[in-house]
């Protein structure tokens, strides 16, 4: 049975879904399955999970790019191969852990990874900066405003530091989304770096026609900016650029409708969200800093706000606070004072149900 | 070695301690890969221009799917010939992401030989993402997974998008459902919504395996299956009085090695119920006044425990902010059971996505509709009951949607007997 390009119909196999999950369970997760009694992390990076049948297994947790190529994943399979009978996973946050049931290879394993300098950064657990979950970027996307790969790599050098260690008050989840889509949803997370355009899309009549649906488009704008418009001969429409909030949301709908711009994309901070419900209940993250210019290739001013931000929270945060927690103790007026981030009109929500941010009491600190 | 073009912006990201996906994907393009090559300069023209180069869209896919392939054309194919053609494959993952290194080389020889060798491991919904690749490759890598791999694709679209589980009782003490195997189930029984178009629009199932929420359901999923228990916390007194005797690391060292432990500071004053007493001799909990935060369980991980009557708390309608704004999702089955093979939930499922079919908008996210039309007609659809749990508090305003049939009379007015009664 080889593929034939001429007949597709021939032995297809179609509707199968994945494989089985246990498929490619190590031995010690499938026969412990279930069984899992307590865990310890021995020191940043490695798990120790103890089953009832008191069988141990140790995760080793390394930090790794989201945007990998074969060969990765062929060097992290070796050490796989070497140190944890062939076994690995990944993390929801695009982290690798080498399952290892042999004690013995423990510390070769750790030793191995430290002797080729930072390419496999131990880390990743407790209260630490753990890898960025984000998006395409202009590595992949047709809508993005900002760059994601280039903006992470540049972040988590400046905060190395914490992604090996267990010094934060809690752990600090960071997101990067590079439109308002969201395909990342970073609307959770506790420092949030969105990708945000600043200029109305503009129309090209001569392509609208014939590329876009235009009742759709019109329909797909939440604040009603978009109307029909004769040009010449041609159909196209015409947006109301001072209703228009930049969702991006028309040009989804309508490739004639581009917005990028260097100048006018670049990046928005938000914090204090959260999506465990551990102590307090789930958040989303608020506004910090609204515009930071797109500064390739290492985003130098938006390195340095969220280093601010993560240093006064750690300076002021008390043991198990996540930052929303922490700014909902000392309050927004408190953030901006400590981080030294400006607060402006753009912080006052003005969307739907915005009153439901405004302070409706006296109570607020000097 | 010189590559084919100079990089002189992207150079300045081989620098730094966090692992570079510059340094990674020239080491392809060293090596002669022509796609790796051209994607470089095209990164390259993105960094100088500060706008990326992706044309819009682009419908291609393998026969009889409406989802799982992602077009992709590049804007300037006079520069960047082996780029013009950039598809994304989605591979549906095997549930929590476990892998031997046998499949993984095999997958990596194969992507290697019919696409550029760039992938993500994995994308944000959790498939394995095979980035670049031309349209005549699809249906043999197609034929190579299906047959080869015992793999399918993603979803994509307006599709049942792939589903995603933690890593639940693989590896984890305190998930109170099989994540893994009803993620498996549901992505098995929905096969057919997740491979062709059905929807207005995406419909995400997660499933977590407790109140932590290590896939974030609660946040990225129409339909979130969080594990929870409706008993008492398992306690060990004796592991307690270890943890306060600095025997036991608290927080299973996540805080750091430290021996020093507060139980009041740490545990009972920080439990947002204020359930939990400790007299210096026995930790005592008044479970019915207990949220299952797991604070407490996090903290003190050998000496608590969730309980054992366990299944799930079934919430729906989270999503990103396009276009209504970010939602949470909210509470409509406070708890069921969960076991294979799961009939009770996907009979909750099957009367959601019939309402939501017929009355959703074009690109209206579960959570918009229900917006829209009310967690009323949800729940009335649904055929569930209304239950104190589903809100954070009572409606403070008095606009309600009477049913005729709750009003004697219904909604006729007798118009002459109140002349009578009243003059004009």
């Amino acid at each position: 049975m080889a593929f034939d390009p001429n007949n597709l119909m021939k032995d297809r196999i179609t509707d199968i879904g994945p494989p089985k999950y246990d498929k490619h369970f190590p031995p010690v997760i499938k026969e412990n399955f279930g069984k899992w009694k307590y865990h310890e992390i021995l020191e940043p990076g490695v798990l120790m999970h103890v089953s009832e049948s008191g069988a141990e297994v140790y995760s080793v947790r390394i930090g790794s790019a989201r945007l990998i190529s074969v060969d990765y994943i062929r060097e992290v399979c070796n050490m796989a191969d070497k140190y944890s009978g062939g076994h690995l996973r990944w993390t929801t946050r695009n982290n690798i852990e080498f399952l290892v049931s042999d004690k013995s290879k423990l510390q070769p394993l750790l030793a191995d990874l430290r002797s080729q300098g930072s390419w496999f950064p131990i880390g990743g657990t407790g209260n630490c900066i753990t890898n960025i979950v984000h998006t395409q970027g202009w590595a992949h996307c047709h809508t993005p405003a900002i760059d994601a790969s280039g903006v992470v790599k540049a972040v988590m050098d400046e905060l190395y530091g914490y992604f090996g260690s267990h010094k934060l008050p809690a752990q600090i989840r960071i997101a990067l989304a590079c439109c308002l889509n969201m395909c990342g949803a970073v609307h959770c997370s506790d420092i949030a770096i969105l990708g945000v355009h600043r200029k109305p899309p503009f129309v090209e009549h001569d392509r609208v026609q014939n590329v876009c649906e235009i009742p759709l488009v019109i329909a797909a704008c939440p604040t009603a900016a978009i109307k029909p418009k004769k040009v010449g001969d041609l159909k196209s429409i015409e947006i109301n650029n001072d209703r228009c909030m930049f969702c991006g949301n028309c040009y989804t709908m309508c490739p004639a409708l581009p917005l990028a711009d260097g100048e006018g994309d670049g990046i928005a901070i938000w914090v204090g969200g959260k999506v465990s419900n551990v102590i307090s209940a789930p958040m989303f993250s608020k506004l910090a800093v609204p515009f930071i210019p797109n500064e390739p290739p290492r985003w130098p001013t938006t390195v340095k706000t969220i280093k601010k931000i993560v240093e006064a929270y750690a300076d002021g945060a008390r043991r198990y606070e996540r930052i929303g927690e922490w700014t909902k103790r000392i309050g927004w007026e408190r953030f901006f004072e400590k981080t030294g981030l400006e607060f402006g009109h753009e912080h006052i929500d003005d969307y739907r149900l915005a009153m439901t941010t405004w302070r409706t009491t006296t109570q607020f600190k000097f | 070695m010189a590559l084919k073009h100079a990089t002189p912006m992207l150079d300045e990201l081989d620098k730094g301690p966090w692992p570079s996906f510059v340094s990674d994907v020239k080491r392809m393009a060293a090596k002669g890969n022509r796609m790796c090559e051209d994607w470089l300069g095209l990164m390259e023209m993105s960094f100088r221009d500060k706008e990326g180069h992706w044309k819009h869209g682009g419908i291609v896919g393998v026969l009889g799917y409406g989802g799982g392939v992602i077009g992709r054309y590049c804007d300037r194919p006079d520069l960047f010939p082996s780029v013009a053609h950039f598809h994304t494959i989605r591979v549906n993952q095997p549930a929590s992401k476990y892998y031997d290194t046998k499949v993984l080389r095999r997958l990596c020889d194969l992507w290697e030989a019919r696409g550029s060798g760039l992938t993500n491991m994995h994308g944000s919904t959790g498939d394995i993402v095979l980035l670049g690749t031309t349209t005549d490759q699809l249906e043999p890598i197609f034929y190579e997974l299906t047959h080869e791999f015992e793999m399918d694709l993603g979803g994509s679209g307006s599709n049942m998008r792939t589903p995603e589980s933690c890593l639940g009782m693989s590896r984890c003490e305190w998930s109170c459902i099989n994540t893994q195997d009803i993620i498996y189930d549901l992505t098995q029984e929905f096969q057919d919504a997740l491979h062709r178009p059905m929807f207005p629009y995406k419909f995400k199932f997660k499933a977590s395996g407790c109140p932590m929420d290590c896939v974030a359901a609660i946040a990225r999923s129409d339909c979130s299956i969080i594990g929870t228990w409706r008993d008492q916390i398992r306690t060990d007194q004796a592991a307690v009085k270890a943890y306060v005797g600095g025997e036991l690391v608290p927080h299973g060292g996540a805080g750091g090695k430290r021996t020093s432990f507060d139980i009041k500071a740490e545990v009972i004053d920080l439990c947002p119920t204020q359930c939990m007493e400790y007299d210096g001799k026995s930790l005592k909990i008044y479970d019915e006044d207990c949220v299952r935060c797991m604070h407490c369980i996090r903290v003190m991980p050998r000496a608590l425990r969730p309980g054992l009557d366990r299944g799930a708390t079934i919430l729906v309608g989270a999503k990103a902010p396009i276009l209504d704004g970010a939602q949470l999702s909210s509470v409509v089955i406070p708890f069921i059971k969960m076991e294979s093979p799961y009939t009770e939930f996907k009979g909750f499922v099957e009367k959601m996505w019939d309402w939501w079919m017929e009355e959703g908008k074009n690109r209206e996210r579960l959570g918009e509709t229900i917006q829209r039309l009310s967690l009323r007609e949800f729940l009335k659809v649904c055929e569930l009951q209304p239950d104190p749990r589903m809100v954070n508090t009572p409606r403070f305003n008095p606009y309600i949607f009477y049913d005729p049939a709750a009003v004697p009379g219904g909604w006729e007015h007798d118009g002459a007997a109140f002349r009578q009664r009243h003059q004009a």
